[in-house]
């Protein structure tokens, strides 16, 4: 005779240690099993989309930051190729090499702090965390030195980058890649085979193939579901076609796999990294001369690039003006929370935060 | 004859009255392992969080006082100074003496650990029994804060913590019934003056599971699901602060304390060491454990419930069983001489039971048809 | 390399199929009718040498005198992409069919579009607000919103 039981909800609310932003889910349980999950989102909007009609293209690039802050330099990357594309602008070879580099190095930042946080929702108290923050710890003082911030760094601009790199910059850079693959080896041997990690990850939160490509994901996310497809292979913008890497993809598209893809990703942007630092052009200009009330002639244009996280998008629609007369932000983020209610239902409590973990969001992108 | 009974022997030639030489004792007994244990917590705070810093490439609270020796005492002020709030729908009574209920059982267990030879409160000829039935009444008190707390948060914690602290105590009860065996009483004194060789050489199997089992009871990682700071927010402490959440506090690192003192005692010879006075080997053995607590914390993420069941009765139990046979075993067949015997026979023993049940055993659980 | 079909040969074979579903197709994008959304959106998944499967953006702009919504497909498979686009000539409750049903994508997208420019999404299984609280009026990123 079975028990009568009803479902309760909980609110997995804004406030919690676990969801890596304002994000609030609306979970129907049953017991321990869930039995529907519901996103609800809007705590952090702020309106970037109807702010950015009212200031100049040169002006809208801090907003790009704020987007997903974690990782800055490919925002600003994915914005000032829209507005590149919209107005014709040709980048000099120095500053492609130059934008290639921040790219990868955000690259690896991001996905360190997207592993080291998945870890954590499992329960490693933030030992995987402090781990890779010594590396992140290099990596922000990189960026200080170059642009004077560590988080939201403002430093792309419409053909080019703000400021040439300073002299100590590309031999600590040439340092810090040297060093790189001893660290990924370390954390590979913390966690690639650790029984606990392989118990809870494997074979949770499964995200289909067909279901990926239905809902428009892209990134880790999408790869680990086994679709090979990578912007900077499939569509190269910059200068990506004259790099040599591969692209990680997963089989089953399980949490452990969008974590075995972001940890390969790491290993082929130090590879990147270390062919770009040996084409850097020495001497160069850094910026195409872009005057400071830039007014594309009118059209549309869709930059896009592969951002850590996903594909990034801006869509911009211009009418002649100094400021844009549409920009729209293409969050994916936003895109691959989309099937969250199909990997999670069957799950229980404790497989919703790593599943969540797993699609490494960051609220400044999904709200906007 | 402990050295609370020699006092009380003294005591008596004194002539004092007859209430007076039974309680006068009790007292002192009482205050010295309640000064003790307060003490000895507040180590702990300070070198688990020191520790815990060095595991994780930092280098833990070193402002407060000399290296931070005094950051115990700022948190233990910090968190009696703070608002005691209560939830309007909480159940105010039941509220109110669940912290008590998870504190005093685990300060009733140190009357039966021995710090040195002879220096234990009682020597009960059922200290073991008594060690395993007050360590149980824990888990009530812990169900009653996450009952009256009436959040849904702690109630699901207050789930997870029966079903763990329940189902844990069985192969614990198991793997301590198989010292007991070797040792021939249950009274931890005897138990002590009897590890020629250590236990934990002689039943290597039995401290594992002893071992993971107390984990279990400490809800510390990886069994840490009951406070999982990332899912459920704190559990069933979630709606306590002040001096009711210190009580919890000083709980976890009473029940770590104890427990490394019932480790020590029934498995590594308790206060028994060459050269250092017997106190001194006591503490160290004590910290040994302690520090095995937090390396594991430090390294290990969590399981989940199901997995955490499946652990306890589809491993831990039937290993615990077969332990408890074969330890009975070679009591009977070996005399009492050829111990040594047995460390060579059970190390072979446990090395072989484990690859082989790990063979067999499988986690399950998993995603549930809606 | 992700090549982008050229709207005007695509238009015509459009037409040819769907008579008068295309309105005009530059080398950029492809204007279809709103009503002929669906069946061209259906034909442009599933006929051979396009299988536009994945659905990047959903957007939409308004020029004062219509609302136009943007479609951008990719082709995973023949790695081609296309802007549709489709526009909505009334401004008290324009209506514009959805596409849910055949790429899922445009889930979060339609709701948004509805929440920050007002355009109803017919067949839309949820269509609510996404970004805004419930209870806010009017639709902010409409140019006579401020």
């Amino acid at each position: 005779m079975a028990i009568k039981t009803e479902p309760f909800y909980l609110n997995i609310g804004p406030q919690h240690p676990s969801t890596h932003g304002v994000f609030r889910m609306r979970v129907s349980l049953d017991g321990e099993v869930i039995v529907g999950v519901e996103p609800i989102i809007g705590y952090l909007h702020r309106g970037i989309e109807k702010l950015a009609e009212a200031r100049t293209y040169t002006q809208n690039i801090p907003f790009t930051d704020r987007l997903d802050y974690l990782s800055s330099m490919t925002n600003n990357l994915a914005y000032c190729m829209a507005i590149e594309k919209l107005g014709g602008i040709k980048v000099p070879e120095r500053a492609e090499y130059i934008r290639i580099i921040f790219s990868e190095i955000m690259r690896i930042s991001s996905h360190m702090m997207a592993v080291g946080f998945f870890l954590n929702d499992l329960g490693a108290m933030m030992t995987p965390v402090l781990y890779m923050w010594r590396e992140r710890e290099k990596i922000m003082d990189l960026f200080e030195m170059v642009c004077g911030q560590r988080l939201l760094y403002n430093y792309m601009r419409i053909g080019g980058v703000s400021q040439d790199l300073p002299d100590e910059f590309v031999p600590a850079v040439k340092k810090f890649v040297a060093e790189m693959p001893k660290y990924i080896d370390e954390y590979d041997q913390l966690l690639a085979i650790n029984e606990i990690l392989l118990a809870r990850s494997k074979g949770v939160g499964i995200l289909p193939r067909e279901t990926a490509i239905a809902i428009g994901a892209s990134g880790p996310v999408l790869r680990a579901s086994g679709v090979k497809w990578d912007i900077r292979k499939m569509d190269p913008y910059s200068i990506y076609d004259r790099f040599d890497f591969e692209v990680p993809t997963g089989d089953a598209g399980d949490c452990y796999d969008r974590y075995w893809v972001r940890m390969q990703e790491i290993r082929q942007s130090v590879r990147i990294l270390e062919q770009a630092l040996a084409k850097l052009p020495e001497k160069g200009p850094v910026c195409a001369e872009v005057p400071q009330f830039f007014r594309p002639p009118r059209g549309e244009a869709y930059g896009y690039i592969e951002a850590p996280k996903g594909n990034i998008g801006f869509y911009a629609v211009s009418d002649g003006s100094i400021a844009p007369y549409r920009l729209h932000i293409y969050p994916p983020t936003l895109i691959n929370i989309t099937a969250l209610q199909d990997m999670v239902v069957g799950w229980k409590v404790a497989d919703l935060i790593i599943i969540f973990g797993s699609i490494d969001v960051v609220l400044g992108e999904i709200d906007r | 004859m402990t050295l609370l009974d020699q006092f009380q022997l003294v005591l008596k030639t004194l002539n004092w009255p007859d209430w007076a030489v039974y309680l006068t004792p009790a007292i002192v007994g009482i205050l010295i392992i309640i000064i003790f244990v307060l003490t000895i917590i507040i180590v702990f705070i300070w070198w688990e969080r020191r520790l815990l810093g060095r595991f994780q490439i930092r280098t833990g609270p070193n402002r407060c006082g000399p290296e931070g020796v005094l950051q115990p005492i700022a948190t233990a002020i910090k968190i009696l100074l703070k608002e005691d709030i209560v939830p309007d729908k909480a159940d105010k009574l039941i509220h109110f003496i669940a912290p008590i209920i998870v504190f005093v059982p685990i300060l009733m267990l140190f009357a039966v650990i021995p710090v040195s030879e002879g220096a234990i409160l009682v020597d009960l000829n059922v200290g073991v029994i008594y060690v395993i039935a007050i360590s149980s009444i824990s888990v009530i008190g812990i169900f009653m804060a996450a009952w009256a707390s009436n959040n849904k948060y702690s109630l699901i914690s207050g789930l997870r913590a029966i079903a763990q602290m329940v189902s844990y105590e069985l192969p614990v009860v198991l793997s301590i019934v198989g010292v007991a065996v070797v040792a021939g009483s249950f009274s931890m004194l005897k138990i002590v003056e009897a590890q020629g060789i250590p236990y934990i050489l002689l039943q290597p199997l039995a401290f594992i599971i002893f071992f993971l089992g107390c984990l279990a009871e400490m809800n510390r990682s990886p069994f840490d699901l009951l406070e999982a700071d990332s899912e459920i927010v704190a559990g069933y402490h979630i709606e306590y602060s002040g001096m009711k959440f210190a009580m919890f506090y000083l709980g976890e690192y009473g029940v770590a304390l104890a427990y490394a003192g019932i480790i020590t005692t029934l498995f590594l010879g308790g206060w028994q060491g060459p050269l250092l006075p017997p106190v001194l080997w006591f503490i160290i053995k004590v910290m040994l454990v302690f520090s095995l607590i937090i390396w594991m914390r430090a390294t290990l993420p969590r399981l989940r419930v199901d997995q955490l069941m499946s652990f306890a009765w589809k491993f831990l139990l039937p290993m615990a069983v077969i332990n408890l046979f074969l330890v009975a075993i070679e009591v009977l067949v070996l005399p009492a001489t050829l111990q040594w015997v047995m460390v060579i026979l059970n190390f072979g023993l446990a090395a072989a039971l484990i690859l082989l049940w790990s063979r067999l055993f499988t986690l399950g659980g998993g995603r549930v048809e809606v | 390399m992700t090549v982008a079909v050229n709207g005007e040969e695509l238009a015509r074979s459009i037409n040819e199929l769907f008579p008068d579903a295309v309105v005009s197709g530059d080398k950029n994008y492809l204007l279809v009718e709103s009503k002929h959304l669906v069946q061209v959106a259906e034909h442009l998944k599933k006929a051979p040498g396009m299988e536009f499967d994945y659905l990047t953006f959903v957007t939409a702009v308004d020029y004062i005198d219509y609302f136009e919504v943007i479609y951008r497909l990719v082709s995973l498979k023949n790695n081609q992409s296309l802007i549709l686009k489709t526009r909505c000539y009334t401004r008290d409750n324009p209506v514009v069919p959805s596409v849910v049903n055949i790429w899922r994508a445009a889930y979060y997208q339609e709701r948004e579009i509805f929440d920050l420019l007002g355009i109803n999404f017919d067949g839309h299984p949820d269509m609510r607000r996404l970004l805004l609280w419930e209870g806010f009026t009017g639709h902010p990123l409409r140019r006579d919103y401020l």
